[in-house]
């Protein structure tokens, strides 16, 4: 059975083992580490992916998060591959946060996000397993004193094949440890692989079926304290006064103050229930700063003062789009609107931490342990080589557990009130919804021109948003441009001949942040549903408009061909029954949708089918594929249907799943997916299946209705979604 | 001092009577299995059987549950053997990130209970816990399926 450890757990074994039994409950408690030379472990570290146990077991390292989407698994069946060895035989483990700063960022990126674990790090993946493979390889020839190509390597057993003399990886591992990794690696074709492009089950789902699996609102340590948080309902501001002594007598009540200049108020106590309702009594006065008059609308003000800016930075220039515009013989223009959304993961923003000799510990969900370490030792005060960071299983991330990293530098700020003592700090669900880096609200002018035959002649599309990276990651902007802000506008697939996309920034007071899909959540809603109408105003049909528009890219085509295929789009659909389709490129993969609906009086939008095929080049793990995107429809519709951030002076309108409603099991329709890789080139998975969902949907509802939504969320037209 | 009976095990903690069940069984007794999600009975992450009913923890003050027979994930396989629903859910890969799972399992658990032969409607009725990641689909797949393998048993 493959089992999954984490090699900084060594620690908190160490740790638990002083304070007696059974606090480690739920962990894994690993049968051999993975550090040779480190107590009580006995694998061999071929390479820093690689470590073979004496028995023939072996550990593959993992390095990055997980949060549902699987990579755990399919990482280290990359390795896993080229090392042929037999999967039965493998465990997985974490790297070290800190052992990976320690050795020169030996184990390439750390970030779960961007739909990018894959697909940035399967050639090193792949080249470890290769390297570890020959180093083993090696031994063993050198062994029997024979040549190399005398010999082969299958199961985890190394032949020789002229004598039929047999060596285990285990045998040989600590001759093959010793051995120079091989300058050059040859990789496999993928048309040969074996285990990796087949179903393999994800190794954590055990865990968590069986209660046993870890998040980081579980860790449990000796002495641990609890605290729940409040920062300023008004984003920016801080406490201006508050009265500690009206809960200091409660029960398990340890400690009552502000962090972070004031920014955030915290309630310390023996039990995490104590500490929130002791925070609700606390009285607080707040300072909230120039924003406490901002609303949804003022905000829609500034994003729509953005659409008239005459000159802003341009992302995407083709020919003349304006003196083409001037020339058409028919010009359309229609503004679109997406809203602020809240991430919400199942578990709330946490963090577990413990200072102590100069040295900090962290416990928690995190989408980015190196981005965890950074922002731990900046928050404590100690270099960056005194922090461990044990990532535990994300209770969900979608971009939240990411490069904000504000949950970590709360703990930690709340743990350097107790020297030695770890505290583990959980944000309340209302906290978590109100204190957001939200998906940012963007609104957006398209405009486009056809010529008398209705081919388009020229396009047009201005976005007026929040630039992520300038706010959150603080990074300059290249050309003035958000890179996520312009998705599917920079990269624009469609073949006409005068294209101008520009990008008005428009920072405000709500902090943005990255929400699974980004900007092709969004974008993609305001470009397919204009091509429909240009579609419609040349009088084609929307799927064929596309093809010609897109002949000439082989990628956004296939999948488009692929999905209107297995969507029978040629065939007539039932009275009642209309479709919509939509085609984008998200996170170099290619994906497209076609949705069939029927629309009731009473604005009932009944989703009778959803087909979604995506082409992410190479398939690693298929099954966890259509996981994904069937997750994916479920996180778009619900956020289609009726999700939406309000403000209200200065502040969250909503506060938990009772006014940010999520969708259910009686709401899911049926879900066809295709899977139509092309080989060539390596897609992302975890967030391109999302990008068609609304203007797949949107277009299907204007065929129905011949009204076209330009605005999200549905529910501000009327409209409800409900399953067939 | 309350009395409970978790997982078959005599448990007691010295809490307010008015503590919600969740946040005794996590904080106090050691028991994580339950999971916080909202804190008002939206989600269900912190479903656990009550006598065998679903309730959702963090909404009962334990002072409600004394004496009372609590299973929570942690309990539901029976001397190291998977329950119907447990094989279920890993035959069919359905947790994703898994943190509302071992409520959705305690969910189904009560529903087979309730009807051995649920309709995608009794489904419908029954699952109400919010799944984030989206394994809507595959609880569905997985429920039916865990009442196909407890009938073909009974045969």
């Amino acid at each position: 059975m493959n089992d999954i450890s984490n090699i900084s757990r060594r620690e908190f074994l160490k740790d638990s083992a002083l304070a007696g039994a059974g606090l480690v409950v739920g962990f894994h408690v690993p049968t051999a580490g993975a550090q040779t030379g480190a107590p009580g472990i006995s694998g061999v570290e071929v390479n820093a992916w690689v470590v073979v146990r004496p028995d023939n077991t072996i550990i593959i390292r993992y390095a990055r998060s997980e949060m549902g989407q699987g990579s755990l698994t399919s990482a280290p069946m990359l390795v896993a591959e080229e090392l042929d060895c037999d999967w039965k035989q493998v465990s997985v483990e974490y790297a070290s946060t800190n052992e990976h700063i320690r050795r020169n960022r030996i184990w390439g990126g750390m970030a779960a996000v961007g739909s990018q674990t894959i697909r940035l790090s399967q050639d090193y993946l792949r080249k470890g397993g290769a390297a570890a493979r020959q180093m083993l390889l090696t031994a063993a020839a050198k062994r029997w004193a024979v040549a190399e190509s005398s010999c082969s390597v299958a199961g985890g057993v190394i032949t020789h094949v002229p004598s039929g003399r047999t060596l285990t990886f285990g045998d040989v591992a600590i001759e093959a440890s010793k051995l120079q990794p091989p300058k050059e690696v040859k990789l496999k074709d993928p048309k040969d692989w074996k285990l990796a492009g087949t179903s393999v089950k994800r190794l954590d789902i055990p865990d968590t079926v069986m209660g046993r699996q870890r998040y980081g609102v579980d860790v449990q340590l000796p002495g641990m304290l609890y605290a729940a948080v409040a920062q300023c309902p008004v984003f920016g501001g801080t406490v201006k006064s508050f009265d500690a002594a009206a809960v200091q007598s409660r029960r398990g009540i340890r400690k009552v103050f502000t962090i972070d200049s004031g920014k955030v108020l915290v309630v310390v106590a023996d039990n995490w229930w104590r500490a929130k309702e002791a925070l609700k009594l606390v009285p607080v006065e707040w300072d909230v700063g120039a924003n406490g008059k901002v609303t949804s609308e003022s905000i829609r003000g500034f994003l729509k003062a953005g659409l008239d800016v005459p000159t802003v930075p341009v992302a995407k220039k083709t020919g003349d789009a304006d003196q083409a515009m001037a020339g058409a013989a028919k010009v359309l223009e229609a503004e679109y609107y997406t809203p602020y959304l809240c991430h919400a993961p199942m578990e709330p923003m946490g963090c577990t931490a413990r200072i102590a000799d100069g040295r900090v510990d962290v416990w928690c969900s995190t989408q980015t342990g190196e981005g965890t370490l950074a922002t731990a030792a900046a928050a404590a005060g100690v270099p960056l080589d005194q922090v461990e960071v044990y990532k535990m299983q994300n209770g969900g991330g979608f971009g939240r557990r990411g490069g904000s990293q504000d949950f970590t530098r709360i703990g930690v700020l709340i743990a350097r009130e107790f020297p030695g003592v770890p505290v583990k700090s959980l944000w309340s669900r209302e906290e978590d919804t109100q204190h957001d880096f939200y998906r940012p609200a963007a609104l957006y002018r398209l405009k486009a021109g056809l010529d008398a035959a209705g081919k388009p002649v020229a396009f047009k599309a201005r976005v007026a948003a929040p630039s992520i990276f300038a706010t959150l990651l603080r990074l300059p902007l290249k050309d003035g441009i958000d890179n996520s802000a312009m998705e599917g506008f920079a990269e624009f697939p469609y073949q006409i001949p005068n294209v101008l996309n520009d990008y008005a920034q428009r920072d405000t007071h709500v902090p943005v942040g990255f929400w699974r899909t980004v900007g092709w959540s969004q974008n993609p809603f305001a470009r397919e549903c204009f091509i429909d109408e240009m579609a419609v105003a040349a009088g084609r049909d929307p799927f064929q408009f596309r093809r010609e528009l897109l002949a000439h890219e082989k990628r956004p085509l296939g999948i488009l061909e692929a999905v209107a295929k297995a969507a029978d789009w040629s065939k007539p659909l039932p009275p009642g029954v209309f479709r919509g389709i939509a085609v984008t490129e998200p996170y170099a993969a290619f994906t497209a949708a076609v949705i069939e609906v029927s629309v009731s009086d009473k604005g009932e939008v009944k989703i009778h089918r959803i087909v979604q095929g995506i082409d992410c080049g190479y398939v690693v793990n298929p099954d966890n594929i259509v996981a994904q995107i069937q997750g994916s429809v479920v996180y778009a519709l619900t956020a289609i249907g009726r999700g939406e951030i309000t403000i209200k002076d200065g502040r969250v309108e909503q506060s938990n799943f009772v006014d940010y409603p999520m969708m259910r099991i009686s709401d899911m329709p049926k879900v066809e997916v295709v899977i139509a890789p092309t080989g060539g080139f390596w897609g992302g998975v975890g967030e391109p299946a999302q990008a068609p969902i609304a203007p797949a949907l949107c277009n299907a509802i204007f065929a129905a209705t011949g009204k076209r939504i330009r605005s999200l969320p549905l529910s501000h037209h009327g409209l409800t979604l409900v399953k067939a | 001092m309350i009395r409970l009976v978790v997982n078959g095990q005599a448990r007691q903690a010295d809490v307010e009577p008015e503590m919600p069940l969740l946040w005794v069984l996590r904080d106090e007794l050691d028991v994580k299995g339950p999971k916080y999600g909202c804190g008002i009975a939206q989600c269900g992450s912190c479903t656990v059987l009550l006598d065998g009913a679903p309730v959702r923890s963090c909404s009962v003050p334990v002072a409600a549950v004394a004496g009372k027979k609590i299973t929570t994930i942690e309990g539901l396989a029976q001397n190291g053997v998977m329950h119907p629903v447990q094989k279920a859910w890993i035959d069919h890969e359905v947790p994703q990130c898994g943190y509302c799972q071992g409520g959705q399992m305690l969910a189904a658990v009560s529903l087979l209970q309730k009807k051995p032969k649920p309709t995608d409607a009794d489904i419908d009725a029954a699952m109400t816990n919010i799944c984030r990641c989206g394994t809507y689909a595959r609880i569905r797949t997985a429920i039916h399926a865990a009442a196909a393998a407890a009938t073909a048993k009974r045969v």
